[in-house]
């Protein structure tokens, strides 16, 4: 699925309940990260839940693998995955991934200190761009 | 009688549906009555308070010793002169820790609990770093409830402190702090009850629990944020040191030194809050005037359904059955992260907390993230039981 067409998908849906099983979906899908990768390392600090992340960089690519102990964290990483992954450093330092969250209209209720754990997130993905941004 | 009426909050909506608010553990709402004491103390009376020589300080000194004398009779102290104003309970936890220091030696033990808030912890591990002190924690049962088997191994002649919740924030285990501060007594130790979650939901009365310091915050029994009350016995508090220093505390002050108050206002340096003592004040008037006992009651009833509600629920673990509960449930759905629960209990208008409530040793202890924790006052009825119930249920199916 692209941005768009999950965007669009994300139109439809008139009430919350719908918008929230669709994300939980969405992370029940992901595939996550072995036990042996959720380090502490790996983990995201500032985070209400557990978020962990790695990635490898191949021909400037980068690839993301994101896992979290919460479902909706989980979708809303899986998310920002479809946004991200196989990407260049400077692809990814100029989009936009918090505004992303805005249009799926779900950060209404990620303010404050939930929205603390997502930015801690997108944070942490900006920097490893800028790291592999010549 | 209906006393949701008074709290004007409760007839909001949250998320476009009728706020069901559960999250008493964390604060209260407030009713009509503080309300309006606080704003007619900006209205009609604002001054500071005890110095100058004219009507409106002499309003506001006396809404501000009032205070003191409500809660005074609030916790039956012997003497108003015990009732120092604070920010809350984390400020007369530090308050305590600093003024104790050099009653506390090194290679002493400063005993908490597993339970403890991260408030009576902190300020204590602070201490033992300035003292040399030890740090030991009594150990829970499987139900939640304190070990007391292990509590009488801990409290020794080496105590030098039993610092001890009321109620457990994360649980609502009840305390038997009475057996406890003995125990303390017995082996010379001095003795702090957090009383946070107790104001609403116990009896307190410092002359028969015999402690050395007692803290509550306003705002978890209806008073305004930012006011709080430290309990101490009279005779030790004029014994310690002040802890801050500046205007109030002072007898006279010359470049070189300076002679202290008395207690309490030793313990209150420069302006206080005086808004905060005037919706305290109130919400002292209106406890009161409350029918507690029946009310008490009533939430004890509206606990018990919950609870045989939410035991219905497929996959809902309860966290913590102690022997005495009081108002709080602590729940884990099975799978499922206590956030992705408090969200979609939000998303309903449904107000709870998750996560590890400041309680993170205990969470540990447990093996836990943390849960999802709902919390009741005295004006929830039975249609927020019921929301509550048929919220959780529906969360289960979306995980």
């Amino acid at each position: 699925m692209t941005l768009d067409e999950l965007l669009d998908t994300f139109e439809f849906f008139d009430d919350w309940e719908d918008k929230y099983r669709f994300i939980i979906d969405l992370g029940k899908e992901l595939p996550g990260l072995p036990d042996t990768d959720k380090t502490d390392a790996h983990l995201i600090r500032g985070c209400q839940s557990q978020v962990w992340l790695t990635y490898e960089s191949t021909d400037e690519l980068l690839r993301f693998n994101m896992d979290s102990d919460a479902h909706i964290v989980r979708g809303l990483i899986a998310v920002v995955l479809i946004a991200i992954q196989n990407r260049s450093g400077a692809e990814i330092q100029r989009l936009d991934i918090e505004g992303i969250f805005g249009q799926l209209d779900l950060l209404a209720h990620l303010s404050v200190t939930r929205g603390n754990g997502l930015r801690a997130m997108v944070s942490r993905i900006k920097e490893v761009a800028h790291r592999h941004t010549d | 009688m209906n006393i949701r009426d008074e709290f004007p909050i409760l007839t909001r909506s949250s998320r476009g549906k009728p706020l069901v608010y559960l999250d008493n553990g964390a604060t209260t709402q407030k009713p009509e009555s503080v309300i309006n004491a606080v704003t007619s103390y900006y209205r009609q009376h604002n001054a500071n308070v005890h110095r100058a020589a004219h009507e409106l300080a002499e309003e506001a000194t006396a809404l501000l010793e009032d205070c003191r004398n409500k809660a005074q009779a609030f916790v039956n102290a012997a003497h108003r002169e015990e009732m120092i104003f604070t920010r809350g309970t984390t400020e007369g936890i530090n308050l305590v820790a600093q003024v104790i220091a050099e009653r506390v030696k090194a290679g002493q033990d400063i005993v908490i609990s597993q339970l403890e808030h991260h408030s009576n912890i902190v300020p204590w591990q602070l201490l033992a770093q300035r003292t040399g002190a030890n740090i030991k924690a009594i150990d829970i049962t499987e139900t939640g409830d304190l070990d007391l088997a292990h509590a009488a191994d801990l409290i020794t002649d080496n105590t030098a402190l039993v610092a001890i919740t009321h109620i457990s924030n994360g649980l609502g285990s009840m305390i038997p702090v009475t057996k406890l501060i003995e125990q303390a007594k017995q082996a010379g130790a001095l003795t702090l009850v957090d009383g946070a979650q107790a104001v609403l939901h116990a009896t307190i009365d410092v002359q028969a629990l015999d402690c050395d310091f007692y803290v509550f915050s306003g705002h978890k029994m209806f008073a305004p944020t930012g006011i709080g009350i430290l309990y101490g016995r009279l005779a030790l508090l004029n014994e310690l040191p002040p802890w801050q220093g500046g205007g109030e505390m002072i007898d006279h002050v010359s470049i070189e030194s300076s002679t202290y108050q008395q207690a309490p206002f030793r313990f209150e340096a420069g302006t206080p809050n005086i808004a905060g003592c005037a919706g305290l004040g109130a919400a002292f008037d209106y406890i009161t005037k409350l029918p507690m006992k029946m009310l008490i009651e009533q939430e004890a009833a509206l606990v018990r359904k919950a609870l045989s509600g939410l035991k219905q629920i497929p996959g809902l673990r309860l966290v913590g059955e102690p022997a005495e509960r009081a108002s709080v449930i602590s729940f884990l759905l099975d799978g499922s992260h206590p956030n992705d629960v408090g969200t979609l209990l939000d998303q309903q208008g449904i107000a709870v907390r998750t996560g590890h409530h400041c309680n993170m040793p205990l969470m540990t202890r447990l093996g836990i993230p943390g849960t999802v924790r709902a919390s009741f006052s005295l004006y929830n009825n039975e249609d927020d039981v019921d929301a509550l119930i048929n919220g959780v249920a529906k969360a289960a199916t979306f995980l």
